[in-house]
């Protein structure tokens, strides 16, 4: 067994019986990265020495009694994200060059319980994608074959948990950014609750739907990394001050007592969605029935209308939240006769095609005599796509449904058509839109050898049952030990 | 389409992005596409719903007026494409 293959909660036993130490954990998921990462391309910014620091100090920190949660424990962090003196760059060519002077919250909290930092991972522009294509700097490779895209927007982390090119990893999800690329990438991706992490220091995309969560090599690793970011933060007021649960002692292995619903209209879209996909989301309600679950068929009506509610709303958002990137304070600066014609510029230079594209987009929505048709409307329909969930889990503890309607697509494929980009995207939008929570899962694999994901979605704060029914499968199941062959992408 | 040239042009205007001609016909055939998907939203009858602008209890968040550390002007400052005694700096708004 390599070091870097392991996951968290083996490498914190063989850490706390100092079987091994921080610092030769750390060398070896660094030397691991410099072995896969010319081919997969999951990091945009390494800090190996940085990362050697923190473990010498993680073991020094061990030897006087310390045992922080995450004490050396190497893990990545999500470009959108801010590392105080590390590059921040969002994926853009305008934040090239930004460097934070201030941790965001979530990574505070990862570096209180002793993590080991190892870089920053690549992300569609301002988390803006289902791909990473959308990256300024270049595209991330699904490591279960090269030539496909490993989803996005947290495509970099999902990848190099992936390629165990770290133990676990941040991401952000605003419309299934975390569970999507955890879905194309074989891992485990949770979104916690809105409200549950601190958005602060989170580069904001859509303020009323983004949530930072995380990617994990299984239910187990995702409990402990939800357990050290959750809680409510001063600095965040949309963050909820509820205490945070024990969401390990939520790992029990039994479902007797709990109910699945299973929505129909996740399976009743044959012109989008793979059948092997359907068929292996079918086979895992069958295996949770099967440890005790009782299965109820639900229906959650204005599933079709969160598309089109999303790419108004989270568009519309975007354009106030990308107002700030005018070359002023921070950032790109393309300097012009007058500032009107600066700010044209940065903006024009410095946003990327999709950057561009949501703006308008949401400017379009937001501009007068539009208003009520697009943006009020769609905030409307998003109080019945909420209602939906309200009404199923007054019925069930959990809802299953296919993560995404296919598996990992081809890099380039859907780069031309935008709205086709976005409709890859069709499972894990009503959640961000809804406020709940949820985690994707491996549950199969296709004919090409491509992983499957499902999710597992509770009610707000609901994150006890999703982890337990999560847990409970996994044990079951072992689609999470698979790997891929890294003969492909090892040096 | 949905969208004219002219439109394009005064969104990008408005949200303050120079686009090149290539753009405008892109922009314009693109979101038109995507606005028509979104026609569907006229289907359903809402009249009686009330708009969800987030998922939480909309409420003040106060805390006690107490003075903290910040950031230091150097460490924001350090970010400025521009910067002079102190300040971020920028081409005249004014004509002098």
């Amino acid at each position: 067994m390599e070091l870097y293959s392991l996951t968290i909660h083996e490498a914190r036993s063989l850490l706390a019986e100092r079987k091994i130490s921080a610092l030769e954990l750390t060398e070896a998921v660094l030397e691991r990265i410099l072995e896969v990462d010319n081919a997969i391309r999951a990091y945009l910014t390494l800090t190996p020495e940085e990362a050697l620091e923190q473990a010498r100090l993680a073991d020094a920190r061990r030897t006087q009694g310390d045992d922080a949660p995450l004490l050396g424990i190497p893990v990545a962090i999500k470009d959108v994200i801010c590392t105080a003196g590390i590059p921040t760059t969002a994926g853009s060519r305008i934040l090239e060059n930004f460097i934070p002077p201030y941790d965001a919250t979530a990574v505070a909290h990862l570096k209180a319980a002793g993590a080991i930092i190892l870089g920053k991972t690549n992300t569609d522009e301002f988390a803006m994608g289902s791909s990473t294509e959308n990256s300024a700097f270049f595209a991330t490779r699904n490591p279960w074959d090269l030539e496909r895209v490993p989803g996005g927007s947290s495509g970099g982390s999902a990848a190099a948990v992936a390629a165990d090119e770290c133990l676990g990893a941040l991401g952000s999800d605003t419309g299934g950014s975390v569970r999507q690329p955890a879905s194309f990438c074989g891992v485990v991706g949770l979104k916690p609750t809105y409200g549950r992490v601190s958005r602060y220091g989170l580069i904001a995309f859509a303020s009323s739907l983004d949530q930072i969560g995380v990617l994990a090599k299984d239910v187990t690793d995702a409990a402990i990394l939800l357990q050290v970011i959750a809680g409510y933060d001063p600095r965040d007021s949309t963050s909820v001050n509820l205490p945070v649960p024990d969401y390990m002692a939520a790992l029990t292995g039994g479902l007797h007592g709990v109910t699945v619903g299973v929505p129909k209209e996740y399976f009743a879209a044959p012109e989008v969605m793979q059948p092997e996909v359907t068929a292996a989301v079918q086979a895992a309600v069958g295996v949770l029935a099967d440890l005790g679950a009782r299965i109820l068929d639900i229906s959650l009506p204005h599933t079709e209308y969160a598309l089109p509610v999303y790419y108004l709303i989270a568009p519309a958002e975007a354009s106030a939240n990308l107002a700030r990137y005018d070359g002023v304070r921070y950032g790109l600066r393309v300097e012009r006769g007058d500032l009107i014609e600066t700010y044209n510029a940065t903006r024009g230079q410095g946003f990327g095609p999709e950057g561009k594209r949501r703006i308008m987009l949401g400017t379009y929505a937001w501009s007068a005599g539009y208003y009520d048709a697009y943006y009020l409307k769609a905030q409307k329909v998003r109080t019945l796509i909420r209602a939906d969930f309200d009404a199923a889990f007054g019925q069930v503890d959990v809802i299953i449904a296919p993560t995404a309607p296919t598996t990992a697509f081809r890099i380039g494929e859907k780069v031309a058509d935008p709205l086709q980009m976005y409709l890859s995207d069709i499972f894990t939008l009503s959640m961000n839109l809804a406020g709940i929570c949820g985690v994707s899962i491996p549950c199969g694999f296709d004919h090409d050898g491509l992983p499957i994901g499902m999710q597992v979605l509770g009610p707000a704060f609901g994150e006890e049952q999703v982890l337990r029914v999560a847990y409970a499968y996994e044990q079951a199941t072992e689609w999470h030990l698979r790997k891929p062959d890294d003969g492909r992408f090892r040096k | 389409m949905i969208l004219s040239r002219e439109e394009v042009k005064h969104i990008a205007a408005l949200a303050r992005l120079a686009l090149d001609e290539q753009e405008v016909a892109l922009y314009q055939e693109q979101l038109s596409t995507i606005l028509e998907y979104f026609g569907r939203l006229q289907a359903l009858d809402t009249g009686a719903i009330p708009p969800t602008a987030t998922v939480l209890p909309i409420r003040n968040v106060m805390r006690d007026d107490e003075q903290v550390l910040s950031s230091t002007p150097e460490e924001i400052l350090a970010n400025a494409p521009a910067a002079d005694e102190g300040c971020f700096s920028v081409s005249a708004v004014l004509e002098t």
